[in-house]
């Protein structure tokens, strides 16, 4: 038989009328008519829904690299005095605010070191290791230079973000961040 | 809009060709958005507004395309 109109069919593929269909033929119609796309319209409006968070994102992202850049030179902070911790010691600090972890390392007579202590891969808090000459994450095994903070080694893929030192006759200060946010 | 009259499979073709183009789209700007967070978490602000703008760009035209030529023609 010849079908003029493919549209006009309504016919369920056992025979049987509507009301005796399961009910998860209703909600996955196959016959033409019933199926009008209503699907596929969901699945288009999620996508533009995705796009939309997308955006949202983005924007986020502007806004505080934004409020960053507006916040202006982060102040000078004393963090310990030049005899307070020998080649090879380091000290724990908040810098440049509480809850900002960050680690000070003596890796040489005349030379400080200071990085944020949270893994830029997830968060966990780093572990000097100045005799290997540098930082352990334990949670999973990533490994930055003591030198430069930079990944060695494990998951990680950004480097540590790297404070500014000036050490004075008073001690070390740390008076801002190099790179990366803490 | 007045667009010709498809047939159902043209119009499925069609529906699934801009589906696809979409759902590309979609990918990218998830591509742009991770990179950028890695980016700025890196330190680095160069590319933050560029790719806001770019990622713009992508939702404007899966607007367009879902809205026009899906949305509004389906009703």
């Amino acid at each position: 038989m010849r079908i003029e109109n493919p549209d006009s069919i309504s016919k369920s593929p056992d025979g049987r009328p509507i009301a005796d269909q399961p009910i998860w033929r209703e909600q996955f119609p196959i016959d033409w008519p019933t199926d009008d796309f209503r699907s596929r319209r969901d699945f288009t409006k999620l996508l533009g829904l995705t796009s939309l968070a997308f955006v949202v994102g983005q924007i986020w992202i502007a806004f505080l690299a934004i409020r960053r850049r507006a916040a202006g030179p982060l102040p000078a902070l004393q963090v310990a005095s030049r005899e307070e911790i020998p080649v090879g010691g380091s000290k724990v600090f908040d810098y440049p605010r509480a809850g900002a972890t960050c680690v000070l390392t003596r890796i040489a007579a005349d030379r400080f070191v200071a990085y944020g202590q949270k893994c830029t891969h997830l968060s966990c808090p780093v572990i000097p290791k100045p005799a290997e000459n540098c930082l352990q994450c334990p949670c999973h095994d990533g490994v930055f230079d003591l030198a430069t903070g930079h990944p060695l080694s494990g998951p990680p893929r950004r480097p540590l973000p790297r404070l500014q030192l000036e050490v004075r006759d008073e001690g070390v200060f740390a008076v801002g961040v190099e790179e990366g946010i803490l | 809009m007045n667009l010709p009259s498809f047939a159902r499979s043209q119009r499925l073709t069609i529906v699934a060709a801009i589906l696809c183009f979409v759902l590309v789209l979609v990918v990218l700007q998830l591509w742009l958005l991770t990179a950028t967070m890695d980016s700025f978490l890196g330190g680095s602000d160069a590319i933050v507004v560029p790719a806001a703008l770019a990622s713009l760009g992508c939702f404007a035209l899966n607007f367009g395309l879902l809205h026009f030529f899906l949305l509004k023609r389906d009703r």
